[in-house]
């Protein structure tokens, strides 16, 4: 990992990058530092978002333009997190010791219309890739495109296939899918060009539930295959 | 007391100032496009400035009011119509009940109308505003449409009797085509707030990767004109006519991103994130839209022209302190003139 580097995300927010690519460690400190930001209460703080190796946060100008005449919004606030970045990681946001939330699969036929074509890119029998995809162990890296959105770290790599050149422009509800090096799930019907290879009849998003994402940052995750009988059972 | 969307205008939704807290579950802002129309809106009719109003966009809703309203409309400049009454913009217009049809904006693009109470749909995450591409928010997240009921709020009644009773000791007689509509002789100056002439350019901070763009698409980001383009909506208004390109390509994971950010998407037509803007983006960041200007842009219709002048961080967080007093003041001078 290299320095963080706090940057202006324009006028009213801030971006703390931890690293460039896409890794564990790296987004664990991410995971680390929203969670550290966000008990820290600092005011004026608009909204606190983790992603792969980065944290977004929203802030008000005003409330970081008390006593102005020194230094800027900006510099004040980066000031303040960089105590932060310096104090010594706490816990992480889930600790590795949580249960993974168990999401039932129903891999290929019309609930995976891509299986085919992801078993003929790796070179693996379409059995071969429903086994790698349910036996990883995943976590949630970040939640983001859309609310309820997951992106899985922990996909095998063998299974990694570039997005369909053309997207699709009506992907269903609870599509599990692999976009490069990616795996997600579709919290709701949505265009979207990653390969379709199930689907899940859990709702991954409603705002009427009393925590409306099924899945957090930092989440263990695990796919669990059922067949399609099962699968139109626990849709209906 | 409720409004009944007799007919929906082209994009009608019930807005407020945004959600916020979310943004780690993949949840945006979302809220008014303008919403410093809509904040002025709710101070004429002595609403809180959060409270939920309805954002037009190009083309007006015709409305039923079920009863006696205290209304103000701001934003773009539309024709709007109580009977034969022409309902005046920018100042607190007491209606009887009875239809409004809103028809054509005839310049700007988003038009608020607040009532005296707010909007007041259930709040989804804390807030009433309307997440079309995310589909949060009141009614599923969509636009309103013929036959929704939209009811108002009994809070601050107080307030609106105030500002009724100053009407009814002043109305402008200009405005006395019936007695279901009357208005004060006073409205506030809108030119400060919709400014949609291309030749003001809007404050654009460089974004993270500005200094990847070939020589040229540096130079034409702050020079060029561009021309809104016709995808344009709540998600993102689409900067076309000058491409611009990267020097190298350039391979970003997802990072977090916020209205105003502009983005490059490998087309090369820059999109500036506006409202409803998602919360993560692996495109490009090229530059940043000033909050300052950012409802200057959501006012700019497809076919529009806009160009974008350099600004610092230090210059647009001063202007966007600057507008916020000047909203303050405006507020308070609102408040002491009609509810005093």
């Amino acid at each position: 990992m290299s320095a963080p580097v706090i940057e202006a995300l324009g006028d009213d927010a801030l971006l703390i990058r931890l690293g460039a690519g896409i890794d564990d460690a790296t987004n664990r400190a991410a995971l680390d530092l929203a969670a550290a930001l966000r008990a820290a209460g600092l005011p004026g703080i608009r909204d606190i978002a983790p992603a792969y190796a980065s944290v977004c946060l929203r802030y008000d100008v005003a409330a970081w333009s008390a006593g102005a005449a020194s230094a800027g919004a900006f510099t004040q606030i980066a000031a303040r997190v960089g105590t932060l970045l310096d104090a010594p990681p706490g816990s992480n946001a889930a600790p590795a010791t949580e249960e993974p939330v168990e999401i039932p699969v129903c891999y290929g036929g019309d609930c995976g219309p891509d299986l085919d074509a992801v078993a003929a890119h790796a070179r693996l029998p379409v059995e071969a890739v429903v086994a790698r995809h349910a036996q990883a162990d995943y976590r949630v890296a970040m939640l983001g495109f859309m609310p309820g959105f997951p992106y899985l770290l922990g996909l095998d790599p063998a299974l990694c296939m570039p997005r369909r050149a053309t997207p699709r422009t009506r992907v269903p509800s609870g599509s599990v899918a692999i976009g490069g090096a990616q795996t997600g799930i579709y919290p709701r019907e949505l265009p979207g060009g990653w390969q379709l290879i199930g689907r899940t009849p859990l709702l991954l998003f409603d705002a009427s539930r009393a925590e409306p994402a099924l899945l957090r940052p930092g989440q263990r995750v695990r796919f669990r295959e059922i067949d399609a009988a099962q699968f139109e059972v626990a849709s209906r | 007391m409720s409004i009944r969307v007799l007919a929906p205008g082209w994009l009608t939704s019930v807005q407020d100032a945004g959600r916020s807290g979310h943004a780690s579950l993949g949840i945006g802002v979302a809220g008014a496009m303008d919403p410093a129309a809509l904040r002025l809106a709710n101070a004429l009719v002595g609403n809180v400035p959060d409270a939920a109003g309805l954002e037009m966009t190009l083309r007006g809703p015709r409305l039923r009011f079920d009863g006696g309203a205290l209304i103000a409309v701001t934003g773009a400049d539309i024709e709007a119509r109580c009977g034969m009454q022409p309902i005046p913009l920018w100042r607190p217009v007491w209606i009887g009940g009875g239809e409004i049809d809103f028809g054509a904006v005839r310049r700007g693009a988003r038009v608020y109308l607040a009532v005296a109470g707010g909007v007041d749909v259930a709040p989804v995450l804390g807030s009433r505003s309307t997440d079309v591409n995310g589909a949060l928010g009141p009614f599923g997240g969509r636009g309103v449409v013929a036959g929704d009921d939209l009811p108002v709020g009994t809070g601050a009644v107080d307030r609106r009797e105030r500002i009724v009773a100053a009407i009814r000791r002043k109305p402008d007689p200009d405005c006395s085509g019936g007695h279901d509509v009357a208005t004060l002789r006073w409205s506030l100056d809108p030119r400060t707030w919709l400014d949609t002439d291309p030749a003001h350019p809007l404050a654009l901070l460089r974004g993270a990767h500005f200094d990847r763009l070939d020589r040229a698409s540096r130079a034409a980001l702050f020079a060029a004109e561009f021309r809104i383009g016709n995808e344009s909506n709540r998600v993102g208004c689409r900067l076309e006519k000058n491409r611009l390109q990267l020097a190298q390509p350039l391979e970003l994971v997802s990072e977090g991103v916020v209205p105003g950010t502009v983005q490059l998407p490998p087309n090369g037509d820059p999109i500036a994130l506006m409202a409803e803007a998602p919360t993560t983006g692996g495109y490009p960041r090229i530059g940043h839209v000033a909050a300052a200007d950012l409802p200057h842009l959501a006012q700019r219709r497809p076919g529009d022209r806009v160009r974008f002048t350099e600004t610092t961080l230090e210059q647009a967080q001063s202007r966007l302190l600057a507008r916020e007093r000047t909203i303050a003041a405006l507020v308070q001078n609102i408040h002491d003139r009609l509810s005093a």
